[in-house]
């Protein structure tokens, strides 16, 4: 069984905030959950399936059910990470296309911004009851230094410099200028990441993402559903997951589980990496995009750095225009987890609601990959694959 | 940059399941688990092989050689630190750091002593330096 046209992405919403000292985490849930249903045009209680992951408060997802007062026969709060959202949007069209529920609501927010998170830089313990960490905490891995040394063995294997990666970021940032939210607007150089300090060698504090405030829904329906909205069509062809480790201490940094997650997803839709006119590409590091990019097939494995570089991933410029709101680098992760806002971009991209200036013309399909947790500890990788109906 | 200095070590909380690795730590030696059925070693330890799911019965001491397969310098920390995968001889790669050394002389590639550091109220931890 495939879900491919099994279900619709009919209603999206970013949150406008970068910094929400003034509001509840559950309050953000709420706003975002009402955005989503009022862009679709449905109503609260047309919602029937509940999805939300590790962001949300309370308990799995019991908190939230409560709070926001829905009546809902399915639920599921699988959570790897920043792809949570985007395994949300396979788990609901799995579940629509079972009969399970016929409209999904996916909520994610988060605070870090307001909290004063060191995201990126500090070590974070744990509970001690899971069984790497005792292996790892005493060696302080962070986010940053371990996506750092997938990026140093990229370089090592491949050839892959700085620059090469940096335009990953002057790509992104080409694209923020145009977002009146996004917390970084600024066109950034090359000259101007290789000149941002060294967080963890080899990456500058400008190959890595933004701590934001903020959030995102979608409204995933069936197909019956979308058919009665006023809102365009926005179909799911296929998607795929994956879970990529140390394979019990065979390490291997060269590839990220979208190697996996992609030929899935791109098999369930039928369709190939050279037919994605639009790509959401899970950016909380410039290397991340580069892996990805290789590892979806966009490229040969190795060749990412000469794929990134020269503006060949901005809209209207290169071959495969990423990132339209500005990312992760620029515009926006909020609660440190950026499927969601993946998911939301890819959207606007197919409903033609993108900015002008970074709409891909006539966008009828789309790809939004996300990696979740640590490429270089443990992660999880989600890969949609969405058409204009 | 010159020799780096030792950056403070958290506590590993061992459980039943770890002991005889730590104990080996206390006693200066690295241990390596490996399976009784498929002989495959694995790291970090578990009861049961990773690779067939029958008991991981032996632990085999590591020569306390290695080379560093990646490694990245923490630039934005208290102490600064070098974290790094490091690959065994005996077959597995480890998460590490890489201690007493100049920063800014590492490569892939580099051949690697163990060296065990002492935690604040803990065992010992296995770390790499520069042969």
């Amino acid at each position: 069984m495939s879900i491919r046209g099994k279900a619709y992405i009919m209603g999206a919403y970013e949150h406008p905030t970068r910094k929400a000292p003034d509001k509840s985490v559950a309050q953000l849930h709420a706003e975002v959950a009402a955005g989503a249903l009022a862009d679709a045009g449905l109503a609260k209680d047309d919602v029937d399936g509940y999805f939300c992951a590790g962001d949300a408060p309370g308990m799995g997802p019991l908190s939230m059910v409560d709070y926001l007062n829905l009546r809902v026969r399915h639920v599921d709060a699988t959570d790897t990470g920043g792809s949570s959202y985007l395994v949300h949007v396979a788990h609901a069209a799995e579940a629509i296309a079972l009969g399970k529920c016929r409209v999904a609501l996916i909520t994610l927010a988060g605070r870090p911004r307001s909290e004063g998170m060191a995201t990126g830089t500090a070590p974070r313990a744990g509970n001690p009851a899971i069984p790497e960490i005792q292996f790892e905490y005493p060696y302080a891995p962070t986010v940053a230094n371990m996506y750092a040394m997938c990026a140093m063995r990229h370089m090592h294997e491949f050839g892959t410099t700085s620059e090469q990666l940096a335009w990953i970021k002057v790509a992104a940032s080409h694209h923020a200028q145009h977002n009146p939210h996004a917390l970084l607007r600024e066109v950034v150089t090359v000259a101007d990441v290789l000149a941002s300090p060294l967080i963890a060698d080899p990456l500058h504090r400008l190959d890595c993402c933004v701590i934001t405030d903020g959030g995102g829904a979608l409204v995933v329906v069936h197909p019956d559903i979308a058919k009665s909205l006023k809102r365009p069509l926005v179909k799911i062809l296929g998607v795929g997951e994956a879970v990529k480790g140390q394979f019990g201490g065979n390490v291997d940094l060269t590839f990220s589980a979208a190697a996996w997650s992609g030929p899935r997803a791109f098999a369930e839709a039928g369709v190939k990496p050279g037919d994605i006119q639009y790509a959401s590409i899970y950016d909380s590091f410039t290397i991340t995009v580069l892996m990805q990019i290789e590892d979806l097939g966009f490229c040969e494995k190795g060749q990412g750095g000469r794929f990134v570089a020269d503006g060949n991933l901005i809209s209207g410029v290169g071959k495969l225009p990423f990132n339209t709101d500005g990312g992760g680098l620029c515009n926006n992760h909020p609660a440190n987890r950026g499927g969601m806002t993946k998911v939301i971009e890819a959207v606007r991209q197919l409903r033609g609601e993108a900015h002008p200036a970074v709409q891909v013309k006539n966008c009828a399909l789309a790809l939004a990959h996300g990696t979740g947790g640590s490429l270089g500890l443990r992660h999880g990788s989600a890969t949609v694959i969405m058409e204009r109906a | 940059m010159g020799m780096s200095e030792r950056r403070k070590i958290p506590a590993p909380e061992a459980n039943p399941e770890t002991a005889t690795y730590w104990d080996g730590a206390r006693a200066g030696k690295l241990l390596i688990r490996t399976c009784g059925a498929c002989g495959k070693p694995h790291h970090y330890p578990r009861a049961l092989c990773p690779f067939c799911f029958q008991p991981a019965a032996r632990w085999i001491e590591a020569a306390g050689t290695g080379e560093i397969y990646s490694f990245s310098v923490m630039r934005r920390a208290e102490t600064p630190y070098a974290i790094a995968y490091v690959r065994l001889p005996e077959g597995v790669t480890m998460l590490t750091n890489l201690i007493d050394c100049d920063f800014d002389r590492l490569r892939i590639g580099m051949k690697v002593r163990l060296v065990f550091q002492d935690s604040a109220g803990g065992p010992p931890v296995a770390m790499f330096t520069p042969v």
